[in-house]
């Protein structure tokens, strides 16, 4: 019973922060009709960033914000110079210049910080919290957890109660009409690319001390990135959460009940290489049926 | 007749100087030296490339009497990138040795293009069992251990200390097999639970869960370079470390996991077949000149880079700087006559060492620090590899 509580504990940390990253994502794909590639990039300056802050003060929470506002500050700056004339380009001139932006981010952080810059969590959170009797789950997972539900409701109160909210929600419906209504959109486009990226920094600091901080991190995280915004439908911010949440329970689930099922006839090598294959491949079948079925997502934000 | 009987005669004596080969020493000796130096397991190629760089400095930048180059590489922890500057050092560079290598994945596959230039790859670490079995290839020499070695002990020691159930994990590759292999080879409890993890993993909640469910009195985890720091952090953090003994393998427990991982790395257990406080001469000397040099102690990375670095001076030594005759070099680097900083070295008919390991533990070094202390008996003797049988080398 422990391990099915432990291990869903483990699917919504990892699902929570995909979530950060895939909610960025679709609101500059929905709002902006942007492909940005990236967004990944923005996730590792974030990291690299909140571990130089954290390297020079020692404080935990000062590396973060400072570096969600950094980040922020990046990006938004990124979408007024590089970025704006993009916007009336196709999709493909869209990929081709922001994986250009990948390697050159990769190439700039590497010469500013060095190939990468060790993070650890907060020292208080070090130990385990003893939820149940016999389960002592990491405190500093429970942060990301805790941290990862209150963007969430913080975000959805954004988008759903406030005028910044409906303006991204219109521009995400349909932005000829938006524009037309007298919304300025190019402020509206850098303030969302803004947001998206200090959302980015939240999840490239926190998980600092699990994955490494290092060059190009950011590349492996972007592709499943991709796979939650189209099956939760593109510039939603619901369809977003329940596409990562799907996603980080299926890879768990694939590192573990999947290896314990294979287990059974396979011997142990193949095992542990078949689990997370096969859940690898559950995820983009899903995403194809999702695509076949019902290409819009499973909550579009366009009408 | 006679002047072109003479003439004939002066051809067949030039030629036979040609094919008699130069006899005179080489003007220097080129090491290809290609590496982990970037990325979470940085620490370990870094080690290695300082352990060999100043073997070179205390013989006063020569190896075997003759001026030295060391051309350093990084592999990224790719094996494509490692592939193409082995070809770079050798087809362009024209080396005469090849060495560095930190992972065995990426040593498989860089290595054909070393062998099949017949330039000597000697291994300052992954020394993977195929080449100590049947794939055995007499270019290639394990200056550092055979892969299974250490868990081999580990299993040894874990029977010693009466470890009735014991889970096992390591990366899916040819180490990580090879590492399980060797501990279940030796250890006689009951094993648990056997997972491979992907190489280069860092967040293990999914495989530390499954630990907890199997409730086994030890862990055994082969995990080198970053992966090990990670791993440790989090098992301390899962709070399984208050029930469960953690038994580590050196690569695990060395100066590039302590200093990140800090006080929780004090009283594990760890085998290897160095340690920092041996007290042969050749070792005291290294210590000493290694903390002096890079302001820290060194790693059992940087042991083995030294030893083949003083390996290559003794071979070259031996062959007066002849490194063009292949056949005698090869004789020489077998007869491996250098003093290791190990203790006795000797190398087995497939190349790889004989030796002893023992178990350490990582205790206060008086100073606020950790390092590691070893048990004056060694938990495994005068101990090769389960491989040399398939070995078809000629001796």
């Amino acid at each position: 019973m422990t391990l099915v509580l432990e291990q869903s504990l483990n699917g919504l940390q990892f699902g929570l922060m995909l979530f950060l990253l895939a909610a960025g994502l679709t609101l500059v794909f929905g709002v902006m009709d942007m492909i940005n590639l990236a967004h990944g990039s923005l996730y590792m300056v974030g990291a690299f960033i909140g571990a130089w802050l954290v390297g020079l003060t020692g404080s935990f929470t000062l590396g973060l914000v400072g570096a969600v506002i950094g980040t922020a500050l990046f990006g938004m700056a990124l979408e007024t110079t590089l970025l704006r004339p993009l916007y009336a380009r196709d999709h493909l001139s869209q990929v081709l210049a922001t994986f250009a932006l990948i390697l050159i981010l990769n190439d700039g952080t590497r010469m500013i910080f060095g190939n990468d810059l060790p993070l650890s969590a907060p020292a208080a959170l070090a130990g385990p919290v003893q939820l149940v009797p016999g389960l002592g789950y990491p405190a500093y997972r429970l942060l990301i957890i805790g941290a990862g539900l209150a963007i969430a409701a913080l975000l959805y109160v954004g988008v759903a109660r406030t005028r910044m909210g409906a303006l991204v929600r219109a521009g995400a419906s349909n932005r000829e009409m938006a524009t037309a209504m007298g919304v300025d959109i190019r402020r509206l486009f850098t303030i969302v690319f803004g947001i998206g990226a200090g959302l980015c920094a939240v999840a490239g600091v926190l998980m600092g001390p699990l994955l490494a901080v290092q060059v190009g991190m950011g590349e492996n995280i972007l592709i499943l990135a991709f796979v939650v915004i189209v099956i939760g439908g593109i510039g939603s911010i619901r369809g977003a959460l329940v596409g990562a949440l799907l996603v980080g329970f299926v890879d768990t689930l694939g590192r573990t009940v999947l290896q314990d099922a294979f287990r059974a006839f396979l011997p142990p090598q193949m095992a542990s290489a078949a689990g997370p294959a096969v859940a690898s491949v559950a995820i983009y079948v899903f995403m194809a049926a999702v695509l076949a079925i019902r290409p819009q997502g499973l909550f579009p934000a366009r009408g | 007749m006679f002047q072109r009987l003479s003439s004939t005669a002066a051809a067949v004596a030039l030629a036979a100087t040609f094919l008699a080969g130069p006899a005179c020493a080489a003007d220097k000796v080129k090491v290809g030296f290609v590496s982990t130096l970037s990325g979470p397991s940085a620490a370990l190629g870094v080690d290695i490339r300082d352990g060999f760089l100043l073997a070179v400095k205390m013989n006063g930048g020569k190896l075997g009497g003759l001026p030295a180059e060391v051309i350093v590489g990084d592999d990224q922890f790719k094996p494509d990138v490692a592939k193409q500057l082995f070809e770079k050092d050798i087809k362009r560079d024209k080396v005469d040795f090849m060495t560095g290598v930190v992972f065995s994945n990426i040593m498989l596959a860089a290595l054909p293009e070393a062998l099949d230039a017949n330039v000597f790859y000697l291994s300052p670490n992954a020394a993977p069992s195929p080449m100590a079995g049947k794939d055995c290839n007499a270019d290639f020499f394990a200056v550092s251990w055979p892969n299974d070695a250490y868990h081999e002990a580990a299993g040894a020691f874990a029977n010693q200390r009466d470890l009735k159930s014991v889970y096992l994990m390591a990366p899916n590759y040819q180490a990580g097999k090879d590492s399980l292999a060797g501990f279940k080879r030796t250890y006689k409890g009951k094993v648990v639970g056997e997972t491979y993890t992907k190489l280069g993993q860092l967040d293990y909640a999914a495989e530390l869960a499954e630990v907890r469910a199997a409730k086994p009195q030890a862990v055994y985890v082969f995990l080198p370079g970053g992966m090990g720091i990670n791993f440790i952090k989090q098992f301390v953090g899962s709070g399984l470390s208050k029930d469960t003994t953690l038994l580590l393998p050196g690569f695990s427990a060395d100066q590039d996991v302590i200093g990140p991982v800090g006080s929780a790395m004090s009283g594990i257990f760890n085998t290897a077949h160095w340690s920092p406080d041996f007290s042969n001469p050749a070792n005291v000397k290294f210590v000493e000149a290694f903390r002096k040099e890079y302001g820290r102690t060194p790693t059992l990375y940087a042991s083995q880079g030294y030893d083949t670095a003083n390996l290559i001076n003794a071979a070259v030594h031996d062959v007066h700087g002849n490194l063009k005759d292949h056949a005698a070099l090869h004789k020489a680097l077998k007869a491996a006559r250098f003093d290791s900083v190990r203790g006795a070295f000797r190398f087995n008919t497939n190349q790889y060492p004989i030796q002893n390991y023992y178990v350490r533990v990582v205790s206060s070094d008086g100073h606020g620090g950790l390092v590691n202390k070893s048990f004056n008996e060694p938990i495994l003797k005068d101990h090769g590899d389960a491989y040399v049988q398939d070995c078809k080398m000629k001796p």
